[in-house]
């Protein structure tokens, strides 16, 4: 009982964690013929949620034969709120130490958490942030018909070119961000 | 009485996979800003790992579910290898796009969904705006490329 709570409770290996995750393409196939991907919902939640009266043709479809992906979604936070508050881990996260003298230089303070303060709050230099990503990811991933899980997992594992150019846009995009505004962002703070 | 539930069970499978999905993206701090960060500038492994295996795991798996090709799943529904569409621009530039937003927020869809379980309202606010994000792209879908 002990030693479960504490597999609970501990970060687990990529080599645990990514098996986890790859599992999910084989197993929604089996279960319904489903592909797995995480961001086809942004595209239900606007069909739910667009006002009659306004006509956006792209938004105007059934999506009730898609309930299956967003009952998926809707377990998505239901983990987290099993493994980050249930089972939360005790002990700080560990980086690499090469990355914690970067968050340092940058004048992050906090790195045993998840996500920085300094960017993850309610406040003026941090809400504008979050509102521009947030847009990014809504409006890349729907044009890309995908993310990380829907191209970068179960595009490769079935061998579609389409997901090879989209996961080497992601990470050109990535890396755009990551080396330049990131760093910049930071040093306006 | 027991048809009532009988949608209950059908979606029961859906809901824990995806409890087991956002439990793992906590768990592997793939839902961690740091994490990305540190993958983006080459300092661990950790992400690569992740990403290496979860391919891994699903390409060999689905050598075995590529035997059952053409055969009903548990819903009834014929198993299909699914197929992207076509197009040239929308992959590699979309990506890009998206790929902006994740280099900067250190999240990206799943672990949005995950964050906000844990009660993180910044997660909330980044679901709000994606969702604006995607209500942009179908406004001005047929204006970009294909």
């Amino acid at each position: 009982m002990e030693t479960l709570l504490e597999l609970l409770r501990s970060p687990w290996p990529w080599y645990v964690s990514g098996p986890i995750i790859g599992f999910m393409v084989p197993l929604l196939l089996l279960v319904g013929n489903r592909s797995f991907g995480i961001s086809q919902n942004l595209e239900h939640l606007c069909a739910i949620s667009q006002p009659r009266i306004i006509h956006i043709r792209f938004f105007k479809y059934d999506w009730r034969p898609s309930l299956w992906s967003l009952i998926f979604a809707a377990g998505v936070p239901i983990g987290g709120l099993l493994a980050g508050i249930v089972f939360a881990n005790p002990q700080p996260i560990e980086l690499s130490s090469a990355a914690i003298q970067q968050f340092s230089v940058w004048g992050l303070k906090d790195m045993t958490i998840l996500n920085p303060p300094e960017l993850f709050s309610f406040s003026w230099s941090s809400i504008p942030l979050l509102v521009i990503s947030g847009i990014l990811i809504g409006f890349g991933t729907r044009y890309a018909s995908g993310c990380t899980s829907g191209h970068a997992i179960t595009g490769i594992s079935t061998f579609q070119i389409q997901s090879v150019y989209a996961v080497i846009g992601i990470f050109a995009g990535g890396m755009l961000a990551s080396h330049w505004i990131v760093p910049l962002w930071l040093s306006w703070q | 009485m027991a048809e009532k539930f009988l949608p209950l069970i059908r979606f029961a499978p859906y809901l824990l996979l995806g409890i087991l999905f956002g439990f793992a993206l906590i768990k592997s701090e793939a839902a961690s800003w740091y994490r990305i960060q540190e993958m983006f500038h080459f300092q661990s492994f950790h992400m690569y790992g992740i990403i290496i295996s979860a391919i891994t795991t699903a390409t060999l798996s689905l050598f075995v579910v590529r035997r059952l090709v053409g055969r009903p799943s548990l819903e009834g529904e014929v198993i299909n290898i699914p197929v992207k569409k076509p197009g040239r621009v929308n992959y590699p530039l979309g990506g890009f796009i998206f790929g902006l937003g994740w280099g900067t927020i250190g999240l990206c869809p799943g672990p949005i969904f995950a964050l906000i379980g844990t009660g993180s309202i910044p997660a909330l606010i980044l679901l709000v705006s994606a969702l604006h994000g995607t209500w942009l792209f179908g406004v001005f879908r047929h204006r970009l490329p294909q």
